[in-house]
């Protein structure tokens, strides 16, 4: 006993530091001990330091009132979102629709964002988001945009930073399983994809499955973005053999015109991937010039392909979504475009592929393999330039093995997934089958730490770790499974992030807690950095949506036809109008509801009884539109549906419906007596 | 040491009240941990309802005691109850008396952790394979990151020219029962 409380004065700067060393009087002990933590008790802004430095509870813990330090994205994987949570203290804040129907707050249910997830497909009401990509300026975060990548209908996502909500969404087309992607390049210039599945593409696409070799390709995109407006357009995509494209990371600093991927299935199986794609001792991770690919395009050396695609963007003035349909590829073959792609050999199957701060080292982890290596960008751009091959395919060069690569991480644990990296020159890679996360050195390549997660690591992350400049203050594992880990809900429980301390020598687990989805990945960045350029409003005056009405006098109901357009406003605490007449059976009923609010966090909701759709939420200064075709005549009560005010009770209204051979005329109003 | 003693329980209830991250003991020498408490690991998580999963079937089987050790000393005891799926060939403890003299004692060695490791792992597929899914001169790729080979022929199916007496299959994958002990080709 006398040990562990002699310890605790040690480190308790409240104890006045004569009495930290020599002889103690276990009397006095004891009194010090009582007083020091009835100290930590009354005053809370000293119980971190007070209990010490282990205590992880104080490490997570942000007061009342207070504000995290970093905003965290992650993925909502098959929930098709994007969850915005606060670190270190694990709480979520929001969950932002992208690309699933979101009836919470109408995405995809209101006619201004229902065209967002128009494909050429038609109409897709959910997506399978994998990993966000924040824009970057020099290497860094920049805080402007969010990209993610949506797997199974390959699209992109560009989420604006100042408020939140989906602004973009491209289809990528010849395309299938996009999954290595969107990683952006060192300045935004592009944000690069590729295909998980090759597929017949072009004019050839109804083939037997059996062909594959001959007749699937792979593909690599490279998209441009507006350094303005974000916009994104399709520059170029890259013709490759129909191997599996897996993972993806821009280069940054001396790599920085580069894009690596890692391949599987380079046997090229087209059935049973789980054994037939792992025959081969070693896979690919593949190096794309993608400022050659520039190069090329500009020569002219690209010839047109034509898949019709999609790309939706809000529309800031009418805040509606346009959809744009566009049919023309600019398709490059490595085989005319020498110094463009090259491959580097990488043991078995390798998944995540991730470039260290300065650029120097690509980590590319082999699922089944017993060992990460590491490539070098140096020793890469020296066996390129010596023309240090080993053959080539589908004329795309192959270096060698011992040319490339810069060093391999021994016995690291099983089934190597994903390496971020720390500010004082370590790695972490997540472990899938021994569920842990190991800390390595760059450099040395030995073995520095491990921790055990629960369970079965995914995606890890630190913040900025992806990025020039690392906050080496947590490492967060994003987990597949959590089994026992929480209070049990039946047999669908959630997936989990668990927070680890990295600033010292060892790991140290903080926290723990659920996430939406599946975190695939997830990116996070310094709370200042975004918190400056926050929207609060809308305001009204810039509202140029076509059935806006700006004040309760611009309010009205018009039919075109069996169309009704009801142009109707909300403000605390009543709608205008209030009441409606003239509707019939058979008549297609839009509620365009604008929010007059110029008040920070004061949306108001919008429902009406029988709407086969969500409710609306409007922000102030927005405004937002339900489609409504009543079956029966009758007088059906909207409401306000999310409680805006002390009279949220009263914020209601009725509309009347007539049977459909009614002659009754339209007419509505707001506190008229009679 | 008597009067810190009988402060201790009040001391304690005001530890505790903080939230206290500090160990400490209490007079019974029994722990008392406020830091988050990592489990033991997906081989600790309770469940009697879901299929056995591959680690339980060897902990179950009298035939494998000396593997069940191993895999206890090798720390692989968590990895074999996660997800997988997992293809594991199962030698009998009778394959473990085929080696020569001793070798099983010196793997035990908590210097030859690696080795260990290294072994066991040359028996695990991280996938999961029925009996009736392996084909004649099927190479499959191991989790030590080697690869085995298996043979069948004549309905009897062998991997490395081990014989497959029993297959079980499992909640997270199938465990192969074999009659000898696969050894990884030296690097």
């Amino acid at each position: 006993m006398k040990i562990q409380l002699k310890k605790y004065f040690e480190s308790n700067p409240m104890v006045p530091s004569k009495l930290k060393s020599g002889p103690i009087n276990n009397k006095m002990l004891g009194l010090l001990f009582v007083l020091g933590a009835l100290g930590g008790c009354k005053n809370e802004s000293k119980q971190s330091t007070m209990l010490g430095t282990d205590d992880a509870a104080s490490k997570v813990y942000v007061a009342p009132g207070k504000y995290d330090d970093f905003y965290m994205f992650t993925s909502g994987g098959f929930s098709g979102q994007v969850g915005v949570y606060g670190l270190p203290s694990g709480r979520l804040f929001k969950v932002i629709p992208v690309f699933s129907q979101n009836a919470e707050n109408a995405y995809g249910y209101s006619e201004e964002t229902k065209p967002m997830l128009q494909t050429s497909h038609g109409f897709i009401p959910w997506g399978d988001s994998h990993h966000p990509s924040l824009s970057k300026t020099d290497g860094n975060a920049d805080g402007r945009w969010l990209f993610i990548n949506e797997n199974n209908t390959p699209r992109i996502a560009r989420i604006d930073l100042k408020t939140f909500t989906t602004a973009e969404i491209i289809e990528i087309p010849n395309s299938a399983g996009n999954h290595p992607s969107p990683y952006v390049t060192e300045n935004t210039e592009y944000v690069v994809a590729g295909t998980r599945f090759s597929v017949p593409i072009g004019e050839k696409k109804d083939v037997p499955i059996s062909s594959y070799k001959e007749n699937f390709k792979g593909l690599v995109s490279l998209i441009k973005v507006d350094k303005e407006t974000g916009r994104m357009s399709l520059a170029t995509q890259i013709l490759l053999p129909p191997f599996d494209y897996d993972k993806n990371r821009a280069g940054k600093g001396v790599s920085r015109d580069w894009s690596f991927f890692t391949c599987y299935n380079t046997e090229m199986a087209n059935t049973m991937l789980e054994a037939n794609a792992s025959q081969n001792d070693k896979d690919y991770v593949m190096a794309v010039n993608w400022r050659k690919a520039e190069e090329y395009l500009k020569e002219g050396k690209a010839t047109e392909m034509h898949t019709p695609y999609y790309n939706n963007h809000m529309d800031d003035g009418t805040q509606s979504a346009v959809t744009e349909v566009l049919n023309k590829q600019m398709i490059l073959n490595p085989k005319d475009c020498p110094g463009m792609v090259y491959f580097m050999p990488c043991p078995k199957s390798p998944h995540g592929c991730d470039v260290s701060p300065t650029g120097e080292y690509i980590v590319a982890s082999g699922k089944l393999a017993a060992l990460i290596p590491v490539f070098s960008y140096e020793k890469m751009a020296k066996a390129i330039e010596a023309k240090n091959f080993d053959g080539d395919i589908q004329g795309i060069p192959v270096l060698k093995y011992d040319a490339v690569i810069a060093g391999e991480v021994q016995q690291p644990g099983l089934g190597p997934l994903h390496t971020e990296f720390d500010d004082k020159g370590f790695a972490y890679t997540s472990m899938f089958l021994s569920s842990e996360i190991v800390k390595w050195k760059l450099g040395t390549w030995e073995v520095v730490d491990r921790i055990p997660v629960y369970y079965s690591i995914g995606h890890l992350m630190v913040p900025g770790g992806d990025s020039k400049n690392p906050y080496g203050k947590y490492v967060i594992a994003l987990n597949k499974i959590t089994k026992d880990r929480y209070l049990p809900t039946g047999p669908e429980v959630c997936q989990s992030a668990q927070l680890i301390d990295i600033s010292g020598d060892k790991m140290k687990m903080l926290l723990d807690f659920p996430t939406i989805g599946e975190p695939h990945y997830a990116q996070a960045i310094a709370a200042d950095v975004l918190m400056k350029n926050n929207t609060r409003i809308y305001k009204i005056e810039e509202n140029h949506h076509p059935y806006v009405a700006k004040t309760e006098k611009e309010t009205k109901v018009e039919r075109k036809g069996n169309e009704v357009h009801i142009y109707i406003t909300s403000i605390r605490s009543h709608f205008s109008p209030d009441n409606i007449e003239g509707i019939k059976v058979g008549d297609i009923v839009y509620w365009h509801v604008t929010n007059v609010e110029q008040d920070w966090d004061v949306p108001h909701g919008f429902a009406v009884q029988g709407a086969n759709n969500s409710e609306l939420l409007i922000m102030p200064g927005e405004t937002r539109t339900m489609k409504w075709e009543p079956k029966s005549s009758g007088v059906f009560a909207f409401y306000c549906s999310d409680f805006c005010s002390a009279l949220h009770q009263e914020m209601q209204g009725y509309v009347r419906v007539s049977d459909k051979n009614s002659t009754a005329p339209i007419s509505f109003s707001l506190n008229e007596q009679k | 040491m008597k009067k810190i003693n009988s402060l201790l329980p009040a001391l304690l209830l005001l530890i505790f009240s903080c939230n206290s991250g500090e160990k400490t003991e209490n007079n019974n020498g029994q722990a008392a941990k406020a830091e988050p408490t990592p489990t033991g690991g997906s081989a600790a998580i309770q469940d009697d309802v879901s299929k056995r999963n591959v680690l339980q079937i060897a902990l179950a089987s009298p035939d494998h005691s000396t593997l069940v050790a191993a895999v206890k000393a090798a720390d692989l005891v968590n990895v074999l109850a996660t997800v997988g799926p997992f293809t594991v060939f199962a030698p009998v403890n009778a394959a473990f008396e085929k080696l020569p003299a001793g070798t099983v004692t010196e793997l035990l060695k908590p210097e030859k952790k690696k080795d260990l490791v290294n072994i066991l792992t040359y028996h695990v597929i991280a996938g999961g394979y029925d009996i009736e899914e392996f084909r004649d001169g099927q190479q499959l790729g191991v989790a030590n990151g080697g690869r085995v080979s298996i043979g069948v022929k004549d309905g009897k199916v062998t991997v490395n020219g081990a014989n497959i007496l029993a297959s079980v299959q499992g909640a997270n994958g199938t465990v192969h029962v074999i009659d000898a002990v696969l050894i990884p080709p030296s690097k």
